[in-house]
């Protein structure tokens, strides 16, 4: 089913630079990613895979280049980005729970004053989506009260109440305790697996390879390679790439 | 000896000599309660124009960032005296005030410029608190607003200023601690505030030193226990945080 979708995220010549240009963070990678894949992208740190990520629901702002969402062009400035990026949930890699309010709060945040969701259908719907976390004991707890991987799952479900058509994960489990990675990347297999559009920065290679329907490959702000996870990890092609496997396979 | 004279002036008999107080009690009653009432005012007004301030300090826009940033540096940098003088005998000269005295003894001819003043001042101060508080809420918070979809202003209403409120009101506890202290400065437009009694005990009394000696421990009774609790407070909040 890999790549007999419509394209969803349509990347085109995306380049971001800071400081008047004298950083360059990003240069011409372009990228379709089509409804139902899962492309998870990896490289050393500092190669501009979670400026990418950012890019795409436009946390950055793109220096030059296009980034159409279903159909529409969204680094356009005359876009309503916030009606887009409610069909686009996003996960961090440091959670960003809102401490101040319970796990049920945070769920029904954006639902009900975002979307003008009746309060009592969006806690409906969050508890259908916390029992499928094993989570539902915890909605009345505030989120000191959780671990990081409960911390996680929760941030995920927050972005699954809003719908979304695609998740976007920036590194989600580079904060977790060792022994708390596997209860988050169980949940992403779980939602890939029932046909979620997921784009992924990971550094979990085990992941990669069972997972993901696409592999990329970036260093220095490009895309170097992009493939099937079988190719991409049994036949490398580009020498950067052979190199950063030997390090971390 | 001649040094014996110089501090005959500063003996305690003058300094705590406080027989005037059976007469003169009402001016210092009156004034406390017209100090406290001119602070607590002026602060709880500037909170607004402060927010706005402090937003506009973090906007994106050069302009709009130039004109709150100037007003802050203008209403910093000069003497809140002379700020009072221009706002009554400029602005006010053009505002007519109808007449009128609350609780009895507060005219609100002169009450209504000294707020307006000490509100102005006080916007400068209080929205650098406000933006130190906003600055101190993670940014990622932000973020995970912006990308569930929730507006700019709504990221702010729902998410950033609640936890940003921790930070800024034990400072604007302060800045009210503050104010009761600079209020004093309306004294030298006739309001009728603890500084104005003390002055004019000492004036109708000839007694120089003992009534400001009592307005002292007045400021002192008020503000010294209100930055103790201050700090009480804010170390709860702190251990708050860590647990």
């Amino acid at each position: 089913m890999a790549t007999e979708g419509n394209p969803i995220i349509d990347v085109k010549k995306l380049t971001k630079t800071y400081c008047g240009g004298r950083i360059r963070a990003l240069t011409d990678c372009s990228l379709t990613i089509r409804k139902g894949e899962v492309v998870v992208i990896v490289g050393p740190s500092g190669s501009g895979k979670s400026t990418f990520l950012r890019s795409l629901n436009l946390l950055e702002t793109p220096t030059s280049g296009q980034i159409i969402f279903e159909g529409t062009d969204i680094s356009d400035k005359k876009t309503d980005i916030n009606l887009h990026r409610q069909r686009m949930g996003m996960v961090f890699q440091h959670f960003n729970l809102f401490p101040h309010m319970t796990v049920m709060d945070n769920l029904i945040l954006a639902p009900v004053k975002v979307r003008h969701e009746d309060p009592e259908k969006a806690k409906e719907r969050a508890r259908e989506l916390l029992s499928k976390v094993g989570l539902s004991d915890r909605e009345s707890a505030y989120p000191i009260q959780l671990s990081g991987g409960q911390k996680q799952r929760i941030a995920i479900v927050r972005a699954l109440c809003m719908n979304p058509d695609v998740m976007l994960f920036d590194e989600p489990t580079s904060a977790l305790d060792p022994e708390m990675v596997g209860e988050v990347l169980e949940v992403m297999r779980d939602l890939a697996k029932s046909g979620m559009t997921m784009v992924v920065v990971t550094h979990e290679m085990g992941f990669a390879k069972e997972v993901g329907s696409r592999v990329i490959f970036m260093d220095g702000g490009k895309i170097l390679e992009d493939k099937p996870p079988k190719e991409f990890f049994e036949n490398p092609e580009n020498e950067r790439l052979k190199l950063f496997l030997s390090k971390v396979l | 000896m001649w040094w014996s004279n110089l501090f005959a002036g500063m003996s305690p008999s003058n300094f705590f000599n406080f027989s005037f107080l059976p007469k003169y009690a009402s001016f210092f009653i009156q004034g406390v309660e017209y100090t406290l009432l001119l602070s607590v005012v002026s602060v709880a007004i500037s909170v607004i124009p402060a927010l706005i301030l402090a937003l506009m300090r973090l906007s994106k826009s050069g302009i709009v960032r130039t004109i709150s940033g100037a007003y802050i540096s203008l209403f910093r940098s000069t003497p809140l005296m002379v700020q009072l003088y221009i706002i009554y005998y400029g602005l006010f000269s053009l505002i007519r005030i109808p007449s009128y005295t609350i609780l009895g003894f507060i005219d609100i001819t002169r009450f209504i410029p000294g707020v307006v003043a000490l509100a102005l001042n006080s916007s400068a101060y209080v929205s650098e608190i406000f933006r130190a508080g906003i600055l101190a809420v993670d940014q990622g918070q932000m973020e995970a607003a912006r990308s569930l979809g929730l507006s700019k202003w709504q990221g702010m209403k729902f998410v950033v200023l609640p936890q940003a409120i921790k930070n800024i009101l034990p400072a604007l506890a302060n800045e009210l601690v503050t104010m009761v202290k600079e209020s004093s400065i309306c004294s030298v437009l006739g309001m009728s505030e603890l500084i104005w009694g003390a002055k004019t005990v000492a004036s109708t009394t000839y007694k120089t030193l003992a009534p400001y000696v009592l307005a002292a421990i007045v400021y002192f009774a008020i503000n010294y226990p209100a930055s103790k609790v201050i700090e009480a407070i804010e170390r709860r909040m702190r251990r708050g945080d860590r647990r």
